[in-house]
């Protein structure tokens, strides 16, 4: 434990890489999930397929494959995304290898956003979605007005699943030059390898903190938003 | 007092409002609508009844394209229903429904359900939409429940305060999918009672209910289907005394006995 207590900076800036991954990609899959949902539910049969399409080939396809595909295949097709480099943050600039991990979860984790949101979708009555087109709303106004806010409520548990998922997910940009809490818990454990276990605990700790401010937040969420019937 | 006593409304009089000819629809292999010809004319109320899967229901649900007809037309006010889009919620903005399960949105107060139409499909400000809805609210006698939400209201004041979210868009018929089915009885009388004063109004309405006493009272035209055509059409009157029909006579005895 010693080595992680006199590098505790190291530390917490390898979980602060774990929680920026989690967060960008989190929110990105979050959007573009809810959009494929809306788009597999929607009147519009080629977009139906599309997003199924979509779903069933992100969501069977292992993760690390992604990650492989974004950050060696593409780049051998010319897409490097270095000109996100460019591109400066309150300070910061976003690193390319930060941006393909976040790309490769969101790809990923979009999908199961996707199917959980559909769940939601399906558990809202139908007469719902019915009353909302009797009284002259679009589509999308029934979808943003009446169907997503409540299936929103009835998502949260499953969705929680899917978020701790991408939490523990991030580490798999370890092999990918991030330097996130798994990258760094190796680096520790390669220099002190006498202090394995403790090193092994502390960043266990870590992202059983991380895990559960998430559920814990999802349980307070849930409990503001729960709706009666 | 009957409607046609109240002289608010008289059977006859007006223009057609909702017009349906050679109206056809299938589920799969069930033949759901046959041939169906109805003219409903402004200001009238018809009463559409019949034994559950005569496909009333889904006569009703076709008037705003609900359901889809596979032939035939339906004409509101002189326009064909549109197929799809904006168009399609233009025409469902003029047609009220309300439904046996009630419906209202759930996760809103009682006063957002009856704004939120005229509010995002109107276009009208949120203070006015508020004070209309409330006037509203008032009228069908649940103005004190407003901040409420759906599941704290009993069955017969949702009923009535859905019966108020179609009205807010001031529409230009009223479609009623068996209104009182799902209520307790003791509630019934309390949305029965809306609905008559509604048809006093001259609201051109198309109610699909059990509610003989409601046919009796309120209706200018009883309509009677089964096995997914009309078989019968005559004022109320005429139809409970002189059925004409078999099918009519056997139904009405089945359910007048008690």
């Amino acid at each position: 434990m010693d080595a992680v207590i006199s590098n505790f900076d190291e530390y917490l800036k390898a979980f602060g890489l774990t929680i920026g991954l989690f967060v960008v990609s989190g929110i990105a899959s979050l959007v573009l999930g809810t959009i494929l949902a809306v788009l597999r539910v929607g009147p519009v049969s080629i977009l139906n397929k599309a997003a199924a399409l979509y779903v069933t080939l992100f969501r069977n396809t292992p993760l690390l494959m992604i990650f492989v595909f974004i950050f060696i295949a593409m780049p051998v097709l010319g897409y490097n995304f270095k000109v996100v480099e460019n591109i400066e943050i309150a300070g910061y600039n976003v690193s390319a290898f930060f941006f393909r991990a976040c790309l490769a979860l969101t790809l990923y984790t979009s999908a199961f956003v996707c199917e959980a949101m559909r769940s939601g979708v399906n558990a809202v009555p139908l007469g719902q979605a019915e009353a909302g087109r009797a009284i002259g709303l679009t589509f999308a106004q029934s979808m943003t007005l009446v169907i997503l806010p409540q299936a929103a409520r009835a998502v949260i548990p499953p969705m929680t699943s899917v978020m701790i998922a991408l939490a523990k997910n991030t580490s798999v940009a370890a092999a990918f030059g991030l330097a996130e809490a798994t990258a760094t818990m190796r680096a520790f454990t390669n220099n002190n390898a006498d202090q394995r276990i403790g090193i092994f605990l502390a960043f266990a700790i870590g992202y059983i903190i991380v895990v559960e401010v998430i559920s814990l937040s999802s349980y307070l969420v849930e409990r503001k938003v729960r709706v009666a019937r | 007092m009957t409607a046609q006593e109240s002289g608010t409304v008289s059977a006859g009089r007006g223009e057609p409002l909702v017009v349906l000819d050679g109206v056809q629809k299938h589920f799969g292999q069930l033949h759901a609508l046959k041939d169906i010809e109805l003219t409903v004319k402004r200001g009238e109320v018809v009463v559409v009844i019949g034994p559950s899967g005569s496909g009333k229901s889904t006569l009703c649900r076709t008037i705003n394209r609900l359901e889809t007809i596979d032939e035939g037309t339906i004409t509101l006010d002189g326009k064909d229903l549109p197929q799809e889009g904006k168009a399609l919620a233009a025409l469902r903005a003029e047609v009220g429904m309300v439904f046996q399960s009630f419906n209202l949105f759930a996760h809103k107060t009682i006063l957002e359900n009856v704004t939120l139409g005229p509010i995002k499909v109107r276009g009208m400000g949120k203070a006015e939409a508020e004070k209309k809805a409330r006037e509203l609210l008032d009228r069908v006698g649940v103005g004190h429940q407003a901040e409420k939400y759906p599941a704290q209201l009993s069955g017969g004041q949702q009923q009535r305060v859905a019966i108020a979210r179609a009205l807010a868009m001031e529409p230009k018929v009223m479609l009623f999918d068996e209104p009182t089915s799902a209520l307790d009885p003791e509630m019934i009388k309390e949305v029965l009672d809306v609905m008559v004063d509604l048809a006093q109004q001259g609201m051109t309405m198309v109610v699909v209910t059990h509610e003989m006493g409601f046919a009796r009272t309120a209706a200018d035209r009883v309509v009677f289907m089964a096995d997914g055509a009309i078989i019968e059409e005559n004022t109320p009157e005429e139809f409970f005394t002189h059925p004409r029909s078999d099918r009519a006579k056997d139904f009405l005895g089945k359910i007048l006995k008690h």
